[in-house]
């Protein structure tokens, strides 16, 4: 367990306890791992860090409304299909062959156009991939059944070729910002993870982590100040991944310390909606900065 | 609870058991399967560290973040070995509301409910058109038992919009179907002769309804509740949630067919009946939890309310401005619009009503049919 969390922080993530132990019983038990959570709280990092550590392949399944099989599994090659029966025409190949005799030619392995869910179960050398099921929640609930399908048996099976069998199963990663429920079939498969935003010991050190390039009471500031931001009552509260841009920005700028111009020079990096800088602005960046330079020089 | 507190003695798995107990026994749904992997966690873990305990059994038993605050109390409870105090006031008493359900017994009721009956529907339509014009706050129980059993067969249908599927098409479009044209080739000796091609299916906007369960409107709530059950689990992409002091989603609650549970357990999520009501509040908890990050996209939304606030209407009308902007349409229902001499006057109404697309009333059964059909049209 402990091991797992290591391993995280040297891919570059840092996890706090609970995910460490979801990622720990996800690989120990080969379960899919579902984490819901605010947007920006580095869900989707989870699983290319996975990647990264186990060496597998990461396979990206970005989930949309409207996804279907042919999308999200497998599709024929229909291009090459049609330009293969009209070369076996040409050339005097398909002359007296049955119809379903040039039907099973074109249903051949090398007319196959592999998908997200299809590579993540073939049988292939190295570790298993990483397979990332990003924003589950847009899909509609047609594809998660059939999700549900696969990852209960991984394998899937292809009419005209036969059943595809995982030889070992891949490392799932689920994603959910939950814009609507995913249904409970699918989440007692998985282990479950609500990723909340870290807290501020852990912010400034996955700042120092991600942007090494900005001096650590820089670092310590604007963790700070985005503390205080998510106390403002924003539409849209800065995630983790705001912070680090926040703190890349400010240190392209030269800055070594906040102070309230560079803040409002930057605020666009933090908050994304109009309405939460005219909030801001009414709170007064002065406030911001006032209370970024205490929290900040607090310790522990 | 006898199982006792971490005792190495016990075995993972009969530790898991008893703790699943616990969690049912606090309310919460914990499958078999979860108690398994629960054990099986457990085994790669040890029961020696509290912590890998305590995230062992929230990433395996858990599957919602408003299950946490329960699971953490029957945690404390279990292996800490703290008091209960689920039933020590530590939370105030639900207030629990008394539905005047149609309780009679009739088993094979449900039954009829089956889409195939619409003769019948209209019949006692027509029989109950008395009823059917008569104002809510006027009803008595029996009326209003009358009144549930009618609203549980209205249908609703919902809007349809282009869906990013697509499927067959007879008409010629932009897109071809090329997976049948290939196959159709086949019998062509690979000519493509006869093309086929797909348009955009249809589906159903997702529609979702937030009812006002404050004080102001408790003699239409009631009524209005089941108006929204029978929505829910009337057809799919569906949501609801009640409005009052704060944020109740009910839609896990009313996706049953069974009405008289539905509003049971629903009446027992809800722990701010006939209370003072905060729109804006209330509308800014659903932007923020569920609208603005996706639920109301696109959605066709309805608030069932009398607009009557005692909160501040420039937030209500800034929180209606942010769902306008991602909804697809927001309608209105107003009990209180059929009042001789009402004009929307309630101050949290007129702040709303700028970004309202359709204002309707809603106080009588004939209103709600009516309100029926609107949705079909959206």
């Amino acid at each position: 367990m402990a091991e797992t969390a290591a391993a995280l922080t040297a891919y570059g993530y840092l996890p706090d306890e609970g995910l460490a132990t979801a990622v720990y019983l996800a690989m120990s038990l080969r379960r899919p791992l579902l984490l819901e959570g605010e947007a920006g709280v580095g869900k989707t990092e989870v699983a290319k860090v996975l990647a990264a550590w186990t060496g597998g392949e990461l396979i990206r399944l970005q989930c949309y409304e409207g996804i279907d099989a042919s999308q999200a599994v497998y599709d024929w090659d229909y291009g090459r299909q049609l330009l293969h029966l009209r070369a076996a025409e040409a050339s005097g190949e398909s002359a007296g062959r049955t119809t379903d005799a040039l039907e099973a030619e074109l249903y051949q392995e090398r007319f196959l156009i592999k998908r997200a869910l299809l590579q993540a179960i073939e049988r292939r050398e190295g570790p298993p991939p990483v397979l990332l099921v990003d924003e589950i929640d847009r899909a509609d609930d047609e594809f998660e059944a059939y999700l549900l399908e696969v990852l209960s048996d991984w394998q899937i099976t292809i009419p005209e070729l036969g059943v595809f069998r995982a030889h070992e199963p891949p490392l799932v990663v689920l994603t959910s910002n939950r814009t609507r429920d995913v249904h409970d079939a699918l989440k007692r498969r998985c282990l479950y993870h609500w990723v909340e935003h870290p807290d501020f010991e852990r912010e400034v050190a996955i700042v120092r982590l991600r942007a090494p390039e900005v001096a650590e009471p820089l670092a310590r500031q604007v963790a700070a100040a985005v503390e205080a931001l998510r106390g403002l009552a924003l539409y849209k509260p800065p995630g983790v991944a705001e912070t680090i841009d926040w703190a890349s920005a400010l240190g392209r700028l030269g800055a070594t310390q906040l102070d309230e111009h560079s803040v409002e020079a930057t605020l666009g990096t933090v908050l994304k909606y109009r309405e939460d800088h005219e909030r801001v602005e009414q709170h007064g960046f002065a406030d911001i900065v006032k209370q970024a330079f205490e929290r900040g020089a607090q310790r522990g | 609870m006898t199982a006792g507190p971490v005792a190495t003695s016990a075995g993972a798995d009969r530790m898991a058991v008893a703790f699943a107990r616990v969690l049912r026994g606090a309310g919460l749904t914990v499958p078999t399967s979860t108690v398994l992997r629960f054990a099986e966690a457990l085994g790669l873990l040890g029961l020696d560290r509290r912590d890998d305990v305590y995230w062992a059994g929230r990433a395996t038993l858990i599957r919602r973040p408003e299950d946490v605050p329960v699971y953490d109390r029957a945690f404390r409870v279990f292996w800490d070995d703290v008091a209960p105090p689920f039933d020590s006031g530590e939370e105030p008493e639900p207030l629990k509301i008394t539905l005047a359900v149609d309780e009679g017994g009739d088993d094979a009721e449900p039954e009829q409910a089956a889409p195939s009956d619409e003769r019948t529907l209209e019949l006692r339509f027509s029989a109950t058109e008395v009823l059917r014009q008569k104002d809510f706050a006027d009803y008595d129980d029996e009326e209003l038992a009358e009144a549930h059993r009618l609203m549980g067969r209205l249908r609703f249908v919902g809007s349809p919009r282009r869906s990013l599927r697509l499927a067959r098409s007879s008409r010629r479009t932009a897109r071809p179907d090329i997976r049948r044209t290939v196959r159709a080739a086949l019998r062509t000796e690979g000519e493509p002769m006869r093309r086929h091609f797909r348009a955009p299916a249809t589906r159903f906007r997702r529609l979702v309804l937030l009812l006002d369960v404050s004080g102001s409107m408790e003699p239409y709530a009631r009524a209005l509740l089941r108006f929204v059950q029978a929505a829910v689990a009337g057809r799919r992409r569906v949501e609801a949630f009640a409005l009052g002091t704060r944020l109740t989603r009910l839609t896990r609650e009313f996706a049953t067919h069974d009405p008289d549970r539905a509003l049971r357990q629903a009446g027992e999520r809800v722990l701010d009946w006939s209370g003072g009501t905060r729109l804006g509040d209330g509308l800014r908890q659903f932007n923020d939890q569920w609208g603005v990050r996706g639920m109301a996209r696109g959605a066709v939304v309805v608030i069932l309310s009398d607009g009557w606030d005692r909160g501040d209407p420039e937030a209500l009308g800034r929180e209606m401005q942010r769902l306008g902007r991602v909804a697809h349409r927001i309608i209105w229902v107003n009990p209180l619009k059929v009042t001789p001499g009402y004009a929307p006057l309630a101050r949290g109404m007129s702040a709303a009503l700028p970004y309202v697309d359709r204002f309707v009333e809603g106080h009588s059964l004939a209103a709600l049919d009516r309100l029926a059909e609107i949705l079909d049209e959206e």
